[in-house]
């Protein structure tokens, strides 16, 4: 979960005094900071340098070799390893398909569709794409395995179709995007629904009086209007989706084969099933690098006030 | 208006409920198996309509080594993170919500950011430094990674809240004396309980699912909460008690849903969590 651009007014602050000894001072200010920048240290700051330093070394869990000073051996191997770059295609498939297109489009169709509807259509429909976000990723995982396994949900709606099929091994990547849609399209449904609630409906009204379908005023009014509600979705959506795991490990487990094996499972596998730690670690890097960038992006664009 | 018009708008609203309705359905259908094959002797992985229900799954799988002692490990990390987390977001968020100072604002900037990091990624470079210091398989240490990690939207979040606070009623205790432990304790907190709990429910829920993270750091059976057992489970007898791996889940996800309905209480009538996330 990530927060979306800050709304609330904030509240009137107090008025810096000119303070007098003032390291001491801003000592006593800033003193309730301390446990979670102690927290931040430790769990975010030393683990990251650590990791910048492990990539560059031959470390490996087991234990038996010493830990040697290999330079750029493993980020040379990661881009010589077509596992790896087959991840990472798969990861952009994945990141593209289920939040970029899949969650983005549903949820702002939903929350278009709901508005101006009765409450009780309302409350179903959130009501229930809001369950499929709130149930644990395990729970969604065994959801969607025994929806398309051979013999699942799915199949037995198609059998008279004669399309019966062990979705899992057949079409991994689709089955593992359908499920993710179905998992995270409340967020995107939730900050459209917000952001639409503060389009002035005289505007549209306006425009339908002037003869403007449908389409029109949606792509020229009501979009451009809740254009940064769409960058902000875009950004946290795909921070959302870049790291998924469980719900790609229940499902698929990576297979057939490597054929749905995001980047998280390769790295998973090679640091945790392989011990490679120095080769994850490196694998790690690229993705909070990836991740680091995305969340750069998303601070600059929602600008804090105050 | 005329009859045209009308009848347009009558046909362009029937397309809108039927599209609604497909997408209900849509949503609906991964959770039929769950539900129907819970209360199914002898379910199956799919969910054909056997009109024979029993509560035969749910007795099979009420027993300490399957459900009650997995919750329970649930129940302690989410809830001891929950707790760490609140209690350390409230100290952070009362310096960044009441003074204006360049370092308070880069220090939300850098909550911000953290917010946005992959924690899978940041797992592989944790894991090797528990390894070293001898945390793996130790609930103490999973919870403080686990605090760690909520902190940022947690801090965030409570910030917003305190926000909400009007100052005023903090200067008249500032002129008497008061430092900011008196006024946090006495002034702001009564004043925020609300914000509280929305915290507190939000962090449990979230690590009450969290898979990863339990997954890497809790090894022995013992220890692990629901999420890792669950899946365990899954592996081991998924293929041949699938109404009993319904019927646990079902089990593991009432906490969420009873949060979920208290959540949206305390915001107030509808569920707003987006106020919550939006600060």
């Amino acid at each position: 979960m990530t927060p979306i651009a800050p709304l609330r007014p904030t509240a009137v602050r107090a008025v810096d005094p000119a303070p007098r000894r003032r390291p001491r001072y801003w000592l006593s200010r800033f003193a309730p900071l301390a446990p979670a920048l102690l927290l931040l240290l430790i769990f975010f700051a030393g683990p990251m340098l650590w990791s910048l330093y492990t990539a560059f070394t031959n470390l490996a869990l087991t234990g038996s070799s010493t830990v040697d000073f290999v330079g750029l051996d493993n980020f040379t191997r990661l881009a010589h390893d077509p596992s790896f770059l087959h991840s990472l295609e798969l990861t952009l498939v994945f990141v593209v398909g289920s939040a970029v297109i899949g969650q983005n489009t549903l949820g702002l169709l939903i929350a278009l569709l709901l508005r101006g509807r009765s409450r009780l259509a309302r409350s179903v429909v959130t009501g229930l794409v809001i369950a499929a976000w709130a149930v644990p990723e395990t729970i969604a995982g065994f959801c969607w395995y025994s929806f398309l396994y051979r013999t699942g949900t799915l199949n037995a709606l198609l059998a008279h179709l004669g399309l019966a099929q062990n979705w899992l091994y057949t079409t991994p990547m689709l089955a593992v995007i359908l499920a993710n849609v179905w998992r995270g399209t409340a967020f995107s449904m939730l900050v459209y629904s917000a952001a639409l609630s503060e389009v002035p409906p005289e505007l549209t009204e306006a425009a339908a009086m002037d003869g403007a379908s449908g389409w029109q005023r949606l792509r020229r009014i009501t979009l451009p209007l809740i254009r940064r509600a769409i960058v902000s979705n875009l950004m946290l959506i795909t921070l959302q989706t870049l790291a998924a795991f469980g719900l790609i490990y229940v499902m698929t487990g990576g297979g057939p084969g490597t054929a749905s094996q995001t980047t998280p499972l390769y790295m998973y596998q090679q640091s945790f099933k392989f011990y490679q730690l120095g080769y994850g670690t490196a694998m790690a890097l690229v993705l909070l690098a990836i991740g680091g960038l995305f969340s750069a992006v998303y601070l600059r664009l929602i600008r804090l006030e105050d | 208006m005329t009859d045209l018009t009308a009848a347009r708008r009558g046909t362009s609203r029937a397309i809108t409920y039927l599209v609604l309705a497909v997408i209900a359905v849509v949503f609906v259908l991964p959770f039929l198996w769950l539900v129907l094959a819970s209360l199914q002797p002898g379910a199956a992985l799919s969910a054909k309509p056997e009109w024979t229900f029993s509560t035969e799954n749910f007795r099979a799988v009420l027993n300490v080594d399957t459900v009650y002692r997995p919750m329970l490990n649930s129940v302690v990390i989410s809830g001891g993170t929950a707790l760490l987390t609140v209690l350390v977001a409230v100290l952070a968020a009362y310096p960044l919500s009441r003074y204006q100072s360049r370092f308070g604002r880069s220090f939300l900037y850098i909550i911000l950011f953290a917010t946005g990091l992959p924690i899978t990624a940041v797992m592989v470079p944790v894991y090797a430094m528990y390894s070293r210091i001898n945390l793996i398989d130790s609930i103490p240490g999973t919870i403080a990674f686990m605090t760690a990690s909520s902190l940022p939207f947690a801090a965030w979040m409570m910030k917003n809240f305190m926000d909400g606070v009007p100052i005023s009623l903090e200067e008249a205790a500032w002129t008497d004396g008061a430092g900011w432990f008196q006024s946090l304790h006495r002034i702001v907190l009564p004043l925020m309980i609300p914000g509280l709990t929305v915290v507190f429910i939000f962090t449990f829920v979230l690590q009450w699912g969290n898979f990863f993270v339990p997954f890497i750091l809790l090894l022995s059976p013992e220890k692990q909460p629901a999420s890792v057992t669950i899946y365990t489970f899954f592996s081991q007898y998924g293929q041949v008690a699938y109404g009993q791996l319904a019927a646990f889940s079902i089990l593991y996800t009432l906490p969420v849903v009873v949060f979920y309905s208290a959540l949206s209480r305390v915001l107030g009538g509808a569920f707003s969590l987006t106020g919550a996330v939006k600060g």
